[in-house]
């Protein structure tokens, strides 16, 4: 590593502290945000009972992690986000691996995807209660079908643009339509699943939260709603909180991933 | 001599809603066993379509195809197939790459690995099988790809302007690996090329299609007065450079 120039040490390095300071500034922000709530509380700017603070949500934490009724809610909506994550990612690969055998079929089906995606999908979720009752399974499919349209599109699209001539070379070696998607399409267009993957676990989250709201007697999203309805608002923003800190860990999960496939290459 | 392929009027013409593009017209020449047959012509005038053709990739719509087998059976022969672009895959280590032929046709038996291994060994690839293509350099790339094509073991092998992502020193030395390979496996082959010198430093038959749609111009067979020929001593020649010429006119006429 010596011939590394001085040059270029000291370019490093400055990049390096430049990192540095912006992490700094970026948690002096957050603790500034949380001193300055906790004061206006204490001091009764704000109405605490509305408002909440850092040392209410902490201890509000603190007691239900002990009658364990926060680690249930918390298990109950990463079991259906998950859940409705794995499907989304399975029913869209399975739709544009078929529509890529099938151009016909997607030909079709095109113009039906397009609107179903641009729907907004909360406005479905009072139709899944009545369709399907007020149980998870409501929830999971709120969670899945937030995300799915646009997870076939953006696949489907990943598929079609993967380098002709690669397909020719399996048609080459004597191989046909199925070799070509098992050995081409589907290995190529791994990136794409990944950058896709990305924005679905965030998307679930949010489609599990509707299906919660309206259709729930566990989970952070029924927390959320009942919550508001007796006036706990520390329950809210602690959900809230919560539900922060896990959007954060599960899309960093995959980003972590994502990072790890690319240097493999 | 026994021929291996016969074409008989070929012609073929690509549809679409905007129209229909005429790329081959009246295509008939024959290629003789081990004959290294250079096909040259203008852009888009249809030579990757013929070597399609060729291929069974696509169906002609007038004229025939004859393969005649030299043992006298009818059987397809084989016919590989190497594109422009290596196209090896990133995701796969250069070995994988090389089996991926054989993966595809359930060939993955002893009797081809060790025709696998074999190759690799003699043509200096052995300690590189386990890299990641990019790691190769662009000549090691298409070494790879050739032993990709030939571990299907072809009859005849076709080659679609297989150099021409290389850089011109690299190409000169490839292209006379190559031939030296083709003509030690003892393969048929018909290259496509842009490059005149290249056609006729490997060719023993070059094959002037005209601007599209392509027909054939001139079929021209080259005789070099040098032994144990190979693409660099071919440029040596006496007759190198009347070939050129001659070439150059007809191409420009
Ligand atoms: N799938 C297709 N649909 C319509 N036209 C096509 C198609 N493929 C090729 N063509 C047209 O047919 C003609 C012949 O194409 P081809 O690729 O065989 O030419 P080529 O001689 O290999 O060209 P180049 O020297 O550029 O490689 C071209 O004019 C091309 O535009
Ligand atoms: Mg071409």
């Amino acid at each position: 590593m010596n011939s590394v120039s001085v040059t270029q040490q000291q370019y490093v390095k400055q990049k390096k502290r430049q990192l540095q300071l912006l992490k700094m500034i970026r948690i002096l922000i957050l603790i500034a945000f949380l001193t300055v709530w906790e004061l206006a509380t204490n001091l009764h700017y704000i109405d605490g009972f509305f408002f909440s603070s850092p040392s209410r949500i902490l201890l509000c934490i603190w007691n239900m992690l002990f009658d364990g009724s926060l680690l249930l809610h918390i298990g109950v909506t990463l079991y259906e986000t998950l859940l409705s994550f794995l499907l989304i990612i399975l029913l869209s690969m399975g739709a544009a691996m078929l529509f890529w055998l099938h151009p016909r079929i997607y030909e079709v089906f095109d113009p039906f995807l397009v609107v179903l995606n641009s729907l907004p999908k909360s406005a479905l979720a009072p139709l899944f209660i009545v369709w399907l009752g007020t149980n998870v399974r409501t929830i999971i499919v709120a969670g899945i079908s937030v995300a799915v349209f646009g997870s076939i599109i953006s696949l489907y699209s990943g598929f079609a643009s993967v380098d002709k001539d690669k397909i020719k070379l399996i048609y080459t070696l004597g191989g046909g339509k199925k070799d070509a998607l098992k050995k081409v399409v589907v290995p190529g267009t791994i990136p794409v699943l990944l950058s896709t993957m990305k924005v679905n676990i965030g998307l679930a989250l949010v489609g599990v939260i509707i299906g919660e709201f309206l259709a729930a007697r566990k989970g952070l999203g029924y927390l959320i709603i009942y919550g508001s309805q007796v006036f706990k608002l520390d329950w809210v923003i602690m959900s809230i909180v919560i539900l922060c800190i896990i959007a954060i860990g599960l899309y960093s999960l995959l980003n972590c991933a994502e990072k790890k496939y690319l240097k493999g290459l | 001599m026994d021929s291996i392929l016969k074409l008989t009027d070929v012609g073929l013409s690509y549809h679409n809603m905007n129209g229909e593009t005429s790329a081959l017209h009246h295509i008939s020449f024959s290629v003789a066993k081990g004959e290294f047959v250079s096909i040259v012509g203008p852009s888009g005038c249809g030579k990757s379509t013929l070597l399609s053709i060729i291929a069974g990739l696509l169906e002609p719509e007038t004229g025939t195809i004859a393969f005649e087998n030299p043992k006298g059976t009818i059987a397809y022969p084989k016919i590989g197939y190497m594109l422009q672009k290596d196209h090896l895959f990133e995701w796969r280590s250069i070995y994988k790459n090389i089996l991926l032929g054989l993966e595809i046709q359930n060939k993955l038996d002893e009797a081809h690995m060790a025709l696998v291994d074999d190759m690799l060994i003699t043509y200096g690839l052995y300690k590189f099988k386990d890299k990641k293509p990019s790691e190769l350099s662009g000549g090691m790339r298409q070494r790879a790809a050739l032993i990709r094509t030939l571990a299907l073991e072809p009859d005849i092998l076709l080659l679609d302007e297989p150099f021409s992502a290389l850089d011109y020193q690299t190409r000169l030395k490839v292209s006379d690996d190559i031939y030296c390979i083709i003509k030690k496996e003892n393969k048929t082959a018909i290259l496509v090329t842009h490059d005149l010198s290249e056609a006729i430093s490997l060719g023993e038959k070059i094959i002037v299609l005209t601007k599209r749609p392509g027909t054939i111009k001139k079929i021209i067979p080259i005789t070099l007065s040098i032994e144990n020929r190979t693409p660099m001593k071919s440029r040596n020649a006496p007759e190198f450079k009347d070939y050129f010429n001659l070439l150059w006119k007809e191409l420009n006429s």
